[in-house]
């Protein structure tokens, strides 16, 4: 269970992000929805203790995110590429991750394996360090990362950007199956409307930092959505 | 863990594109390398006999020691304007479980072992080794010794606490300058003071323990003000830089390149490695004192030769022998748009004629070397304005190497290839030869003026010279946009 609880953020005057209350039960699909600047990118890095809160606190698994660092433990993300070690082949990227999520040469590969049909040939084997491969690809070794190490919570920002078709709905199969015994809780934030209202049970928009909508998804949800943002 | 981050730290260095280069430039890169790492030894190695030999009624090591105290903070201020801490590193292991405390350690520890500290040793260990040999105390210049390490090493630390703090800076230089100034004017011997402290360390080595206490102190500091900065929107921030937008409607007055000469300006400036080679034009001007100093020389016509082309040329060279790949990362763009290719080079053409006619004006009080030295900085001024512009533009044809403007400036050698050592043949050899042959031979202005005389010729052909690279470099398009379109 996460809680988010009177989260706000102010650089200088200028508040990006003011949440009074989200709580996300355990194993929920959630979905963070929102034109640029509405604050996902900053609530997630909140989340991750990545930036710190003007006020408030979040908790994730009773652990307050920005007071002990437990959570990382159980914890998977990818935010971006940045977040690459890019001078490393991806080979190399998984192992390391594998091995501080206490995961053994072997237990890496056969995690890995898993994904071969996400990874099309495209991430193991090709003798290419991570900065050489391209957006889309780096992406994929990212949210391969994340899943790593058997985390009950996994944060995703954006991940639908710069993946080829297949690959998308390759990622939204792997993004329920997550949730589908209700014990993993998936975060993701998106600007395609149509692959989060597919994937989430639960969508979230923001507004320039302010919660707008809060609503269990539905068949209706995709219409409404597209009605709001076409203002 | 420590294992894991020295993993990582050893394929990032060797990974890095540093290495990524064609055998010949690695080969050269190593020698100059290894000739600096040389020539430190040989200070170090060196010092204690040349000391000696100069002033043999005094002890060179209190002899450095009394300068020890300038040296440190001419060394703080140095750190001060270049090093940083390199914490982007880090970035991506902040969402991995690994707590942040370990990071911090991490960031420190790394840099301890900085290019900044490690420079100074090549002086200071050779210096003791040599120290202990002659017979001085072996504890005593050991202790010196490890003093001096604990106060590179406390500098390090104390740069990060005071970083980027101008105030700081400030309080630095006015220290220094009135220790220099209590010196100068023999108000106070500052070196008497601070080769006292340095003796003592040496007779009593035990005091240079303190040195430990301090360093630990400033080390404490450093972990308690980063752990609390190990954000994005802090410490490990990327510093987004202000668009700045200077008015440069006075190009407009150029006619049609007006709109390439306003891209390169603003390339020039906004990008580190051209606002370097930019800079570094005015340096090349400071050139010729090298040269016109020294009595050596002064026999060797070719030699100042070679440097009045470099008073002038400091900017067509550097920039020039790059063209087009500053554009590289563009370059597809640019071959998509309806413009005349010629005007595209004509832009940079006039771009390194204006340059060079403003470095030359500036080379005016060369004058004061005597008539024969202006001369001989005219003929160069004439002979880069006519051959060398027009020659670059044509070699620049030969370019496939991407160049990412992105990365840091000094020290770059991304985008260099044979062309850039094959160039020099002609826009240095050739006039330095024909100098040196009608100077020698024919005598009297001969030099100069068949120097001059072959850039005015190139400069009246402009039009055809040009007609011939504009094809040349249409003909080469599809092989430039393939090349600059490769990762760097």
């Amino acid at each position: 269970m996460i809680t988010i609880d009177t989260i706000s953020k102010k650089y200088g005057k200028a508040e990006v992000l003011n949440v009074p209350s989200i709580v996300i039960p355990k194993g929920q699909s959630f979905g963070l929805v929102g034109n640029n600047g509405a604050g996902k990118t900053t609530l997630f890095n909140i989340l991750l203790d990545l930036i710190r809160p003007t006020t408030g606190a979040i908790t994730n698994h009773d652990i307050v995110v920005n007071s002990s660092e437990e959570w990382k433990n159980f914890t998977g993300s990818f935010i971006d590429e940045s977040f690459l070690i890019t001078y490393l082949t991806p080979e190399e990227y998984f192992d390391f991750i594998g091995d501080l999520r206490g995961m053994n040469k072997a237990d890496v590969k056969k995690f890995l394996a898993q994904f071969d049909e996400f990874f099309n040939d495209e991430i193991v084997g090709k003798k290419k360090y991570l900065r050489d491969l391209s957006k889309g690809n780096q992406k994929k070794a990212g949210i391969v990362a994340a899943l790593m190490g058997n985390p009950q919570v996994v944060i995703l920002d954006e991940p639908f950007a710069n993946l080829d078709p297949t690959t998308q709905i390759r990622l939204k199969q792997i993004i329920k199956k997550l949730t589908e015994n209700r014990e993993i809780t998936v975060l993701v934030s998106s600007h395609d409307l149509t692959h989060v209202t597919e994937v989430c049970e639960r969508i979230v928009v923001l507004d320039k930092g302010n919660v707008v909508k809060d609503t269990e998804t539905s068949a209706e949800t995709l219409k409404e959505l597209e009605s709001y943002f076409a203002l | 863990m420590i294992s894991r981050f020295f993993n990582l730290e050893w394929k990032q260095y060797f990974r890095s594109s540093h290495w990524q280069k064609g055998i010949a430039l690695k080969i050269v890169m190593v020698i100059f390398a290894l000739y600096f790492i040389g020539i430190f030894l040989a200070i170090g190695v060196g010092g204690y006999f040349i000391l000696k030999k100069e002033y043999p009624e005094s002890d060179p090591l209190q002899l450095v020691n009394s300068y020890l105290l300038f040296a440190i903070l001419g060394d703080l201020i140095f750190r001060y304007l270049m090093q940083k801490l390199p914490i982007m590193n880090i970035k991506p292991l902040l969402i991995l479980p690994i707590k942040k405390s370990k990071l911090v350690h991490y960031v420190l520890a790394k840099s301890s072992a900085s290019f900044f500290n490690i420079l100074g040793l090549f002086f200071y260990i050779p210096f003791a080794i040599v120290l202990i040999k002659e017979g001085y105390n072996t504890t005593g210049v050991l202790g010196w010794l490890f003093a001096i390490i604990l106060i590179i090493q406390s500098a390090n630390f104390l740069n990060f606490l005071i970083n980027k703090n101008n105030v700081a800076l400030v309080i630095i230089v006015a220290i220094l300058g009135t220790l220099i100034g209590l010196q100068k004017f023999d108000i106070y011997d500052v070196t008497a003071f601070g080769g006292q402290i340095f003796d003592g360390i040496y007779a009593n080595p035990i005091y240079s323990f303190i040195g430990v206490a301090i360093l630990a102190v400033l080390y404490h500091l450093n972990y308690k003000q980063l752990r609390n900065l190990v954000y994005l929107d802090e410490a490990v921030s990327q510093k987004v830089e202000e668009a700045k937008s200077a008015d440069l409607s006075f190009a407009n007055k150029l006619g049609d390149v007006a709109p390439f000469i306003k891209n390169d300006i603003r390339l020039i400036w906004r990008n580190k490695r051209t606002k370097t080679v930019f800079l570094m034009s005015f340096l090349f001007l400071f050139y010729g004192l090298i040269f016109f100093t020294q009595k050596t020389y002064k026999e060797m016509p070719a030699m100042l030769m070679f440097a009045s082309l470099f008073i002038t040329g400091g900017f067509a060279l550097n920039y020039g022998q790059f063209i087009p790949a500053w554009d590289s990362a563009h370059y597809k763009m640019l071959m998509s748009q309806s413009f005349k290719y010629r005007k595209f080079l004509e832009s940079k053409w006039i771009l390194m004629v204006v340059m060079t006619s403003f470095l030359y004006v500036l080379s005016f009080p060369y004058l004061y070397f005597g008539l024969d030295i202006f001369l001989m900085i005219t003929a160069g001024a004439i002979f880069n304005v006519g051959f060398n512009s027009l020659f670059l533009l044509y070699a620049g044809s030969f370019n496939r190497k991407r160049i990412d403007l992105n990365k840091g400036g000094f020290g770059n050698t991304q985008g260099t290839s044979a062309t850039q050592f094959i160039i020099i043949i002609p826009i240095m050899g050739i006039p330095m030869l024909l100098f040196w042959l009608f100077d020698t031979y024919v005598g009297g202005n001969a030099g100069y003026i068949v120097v001059a005389s072959i850039g005015i010729i190139s400069l009246l052909c402009k039009k055809y010279v040009m007609n011939y690279i504009e094809k040349k470099y249409i003909r080469d398009k599809y092989l430039m946009i393939n090349a600059f379109g490769k990762e760097a």
